[in-house]
């Protein structure tokens, strides 16, 4: 008992640490994947541009250092003093050279990045909120008419993927009705600024990648319901009814707090999704954020910039959890004791 | 009210275990004086049955097999699932049979469907038959479902369920690296290591099944790990320790049987992400492919720029259909097993299903962690 209490101090004190080391161990073990994939794995990449640079009639030893310079990973080293060194220059934030763009791969993906996690927010937070509002709705009448319809609603669009209801959007509403632009991710004739038109611009490209999402409130409507459901059985309700207290207060204080909280979990495997899915979308509307540039580099065959940009997208989500994660603590005691 | 009608599903060994307390106590609650007009606490309830073997299969029977099919039957959302999944697997199997494969300019390019009986779904810019793509798809897509399913539940169960029980640096180990894998975006790592290992995928649906499984087992072995902390406090799993009985199989055969329900529902939905994943891949075109599928159907026609074409909506809309009616009837297969099995959600449906025998057990708290 006595060592039970004394651990569950430690973890109250100590989990923000916690947390905080396990996303650096995630990054470290991408740095790590990244680099057995490139060097060490049979048919690994480094072998395959050296060949490809070697029938292009360049001499060897110029094509090794090539692909040194392009992978700032040294192919003659022996392995640990190649990783070590892969691994300073990648903190430093050296992700090698860019085949296709002749750039440091750096350069091209802060370019990008901030145009993917635009769209990702503006996805998570309005399919999240639609999702939530829709659960809550169902929980209430649940059984009723309005149930069966926002359930079926809520199945469909649970069962759809997302990549689908792009190119139906991008279909219908892009190239029939016109509404939308069919690509990009900026109008083209404009000054880039704080305008008007520029801005509006930028709102209409990235609305459909964003309404493309929503079938992410599909999943979350149904968690949000399911977890309603749960707290409208609890008995702490019935006590709160006995108490005389009002419909309103048991409805936001008891029922909502309850059953939103544990809809984090949700979120978090929603945000994982659709920063693995940005590279799909981005590809059907030709937005050219992260995951289009990935997905063009790996076409290419343009290994640093593929490399790149998976580690690029796996740190962007490390620290989108993280600081769910850290956030989440503040929000929900309960999640402090259980970390 | 006693206790035993209050919770008819209490299982057999928790039972037996309590009533061999009750006999110990038996003497000294004899000499208790009774305050409260006579009624008996459930400490004094004797069990009047010995139970035989057979008794103890047909409970299981009734508890496992019988109770769970007639309660999902009731349920409209498993007839219309049991029913979809029934038609893809026909599709998959005998469908080839019946539909004739199909091949380059075997009819008119980009027939419009429900035109002739010949080509009912139309045909593609190379007068390919959609009908017949779609249905010879079916069983790649199949086995890709089946090996992808099996595995990340597979391992997920086995992670999650290790590392609860052990504790202590097992547990740390086992959590650091599902931590790892759910924090790593599945899609990208999938895209890269589907190329890297191209050959070996090429012609075999269970290998592409098998790596997307690597990326998705993560958030079930989370779940199930945090639910194995609470199994693991139970008396039947301090009885069998006390025992003897060997580590792997107070996991694998005591503990992992209560979680089941958890983890058949997380099979369908690991079923229905493979599909969205594989069909991903196959349309971004970075797995290479003998025949065709759903995903390479939907990558040709935005490669001949069918979204730009009216005459050509048919194209994307025959695969497309076909992934969202199966996935709907998995959904709708994933959500019944929840209501069957989900204690909290029968909370407040106690009266209704009170009458039915052991549906589920009472501790496996399934969360909606995997989403639905």
């Amino acid at each position: 008992m006595i060592l039970n209490k004394y651990a569950s101090t430690m973890v109250t004190i100590d989990w923000r640490i916690r947390r905080l080391g396990q996303a650096v161990f995630t990054v470290w073990a991408v740095i790590t994947l990244s680099f057995a994939l490139v060097r060490m794995l049979p048919g690994n990449m480094m072998g395959a541009m050296i060949t490809r640079l070697a029938r292009q009639g360049i001499n060897p030893a110029r094509a090794r250092e090539l692909v040194e310079y392009r992978m700032t990973i040294d192919p003659d080293a022996p392995l640990l003093p190649a990783y070590l060194s892969y691994v300073s220059e990648t903190l430093q934030g050296n992700l090698g050279q860019s085949v296709f763009y002749s750039r440091p791969v750096v350069d091209v993906l802060a370019e990008a990045l901030p145009w993917t996690l635009f769209v990702l927010s503006w996805a998570v937070f309005i399919s999240f909120f639609i999702g939530i509002s829709i659960g809550a709705l169902m929980a209430y009448w649940e059984g009723g008419k309005l149930d069966i319809g926002l359930t079926s609603y809520a199945v469909l669009m649970g069962s759809i993927p997302f990549y689908v209801l792009a190119i139906l959007l991008l279909i219908f509403l892009s190239y029939r009705l016109g509404w939308f632009p069919t690509g990009g991710r900026q109008p083209i004739a404009t000054d880039p600024g704080f305008n008007l038109t520029y801005i509006s611009g930028i709102v209409t490209h990235a609305a459909l990648p964003v309404l493309s999402m929503l079938v992410a409130s599909g999943v979350a409507s149904l968690g949000m319901r399911g977890n309603s459901i749960r707290v409208l059985g609890e008995d702490y309700l019935r006590v709160a009814r006995l108490r005389g207290l009002s419909d309103i207060t048991i409805s936001t204080q008891y029922v909502a707090r309850n059953a939103v909280l544990p809809m984090y979990t949700t979120l978090l495997i929603s945000i994982g999704e659709m920063f693995g899915g940005s590279i799909v979308l981005e590809q059907v509307f030709q937005y050219r954020g992260v995951g289009w540039y990935m997905l063009s580099a790996t076409h290419q065959r343009d290994y640093p910039l593929m490399m790149g940009g998976f580690m690029v997208i796996t740190v962007a989500m490390v620290i989108a959890l993280l600081l769910a994660d850290l956030t989440y603590g503040y929000v929900d005691p309960r999640a402090r004791r259980s970390q | 009210m006693t206790r035993h009608s209050e919770t008819p599903t209490d299982d057999d060994e928790r039972m037996d275990f309590e009533d061999a307390i009750v006999s110990d106590s038996e003497a000294s609650a004899d000499e208790r004086i009774e305050t409260d007009g006579g009624v008996g606490t459930p400490f004094e309830v004797v069990s009047e049955y010995e139970e035989t073997r057979r008794d103890r299969y047909r409970k299981l029977y009734d508890a496992y097999v019988h109770a769970p099919i007639s309660i999902i039957w009731r349920d409209w959302r498993a007839r219309i699932g049991f029913t979809i999944v029934a038609i893809y697997l026909l599709m998959g199997t005998v469908g080839p049979l019946f539909v004739e494969p199909t091949s380059v300019t075997e009819g008119p390019a980009l027939a419009a469907p429900f035109e002739t009986m010949e080509y009912p779904l139309g045909t593609d810019n190379q007068g390919r038959d959609l009908l017949s793509q779609t249905v010879h798809s079916t069983s790649t897509i199949l086995k890709m479902v089946l090996s992808g399913a099996v595995f990340t539940v597979g391992i997920g169960t086995i992670i999650g369920s290790i590392a609860g029980y052990k504790g202590g640096m097992t547990d740390t180990v086992l959590s650091s690296i599902t931590d790892v894998f759910i924090n790593i975006p599945g899609f990208p790592l999938v895209m890269v290591l589907g190329l890297m290992f191209d050959d070996q995928i090429l012609g075999n649906p269970f290998a592409i099944g098998v790596l997307l499984s690597i990326a998705s087992w993560g958030g079930l072995a989370r779940a199930i790990r945090s639910q194995m902390l609470t199994l693991r406090e139970e008396s039947f799993v301090e009885a069998s320790q006390a025992m003897g009985i060997g580590t792997s199989t107070i996991v694998f055969k005591e503990i992992v049987p209560h979680l089941m329900p958890f983890v058949v529902i997380n099979l369908t939905n690991a079923g229905r992400k493979v599909i969205f994943e594989a069909v991903a891949l196959y349309y971004l075109g970075i797995l290479p492919f003998q025949d065709l599928n759903w995903g390479s159907i939907l990558n040709q026609a935005y490669g001949a720029n069918a979204h730009a074409r009216p005459d050509a909506i048919h194209w994307f809309l025959v695969p497309m259909f076909a992934i969202v009616f199966i996935s709907v009837g998995l959904t709708l297969l994933g959500q019944s097993l929840d209501r069957v099995f989900n204690p909290r959600v029968r909370a407040r449906h106690e009266k209704t299903t009170a009458d039915v025998e052991g549906d589920g057990d009472g501790e496996t708290q399934t969360q909606d962690a995997m989403g639905v």
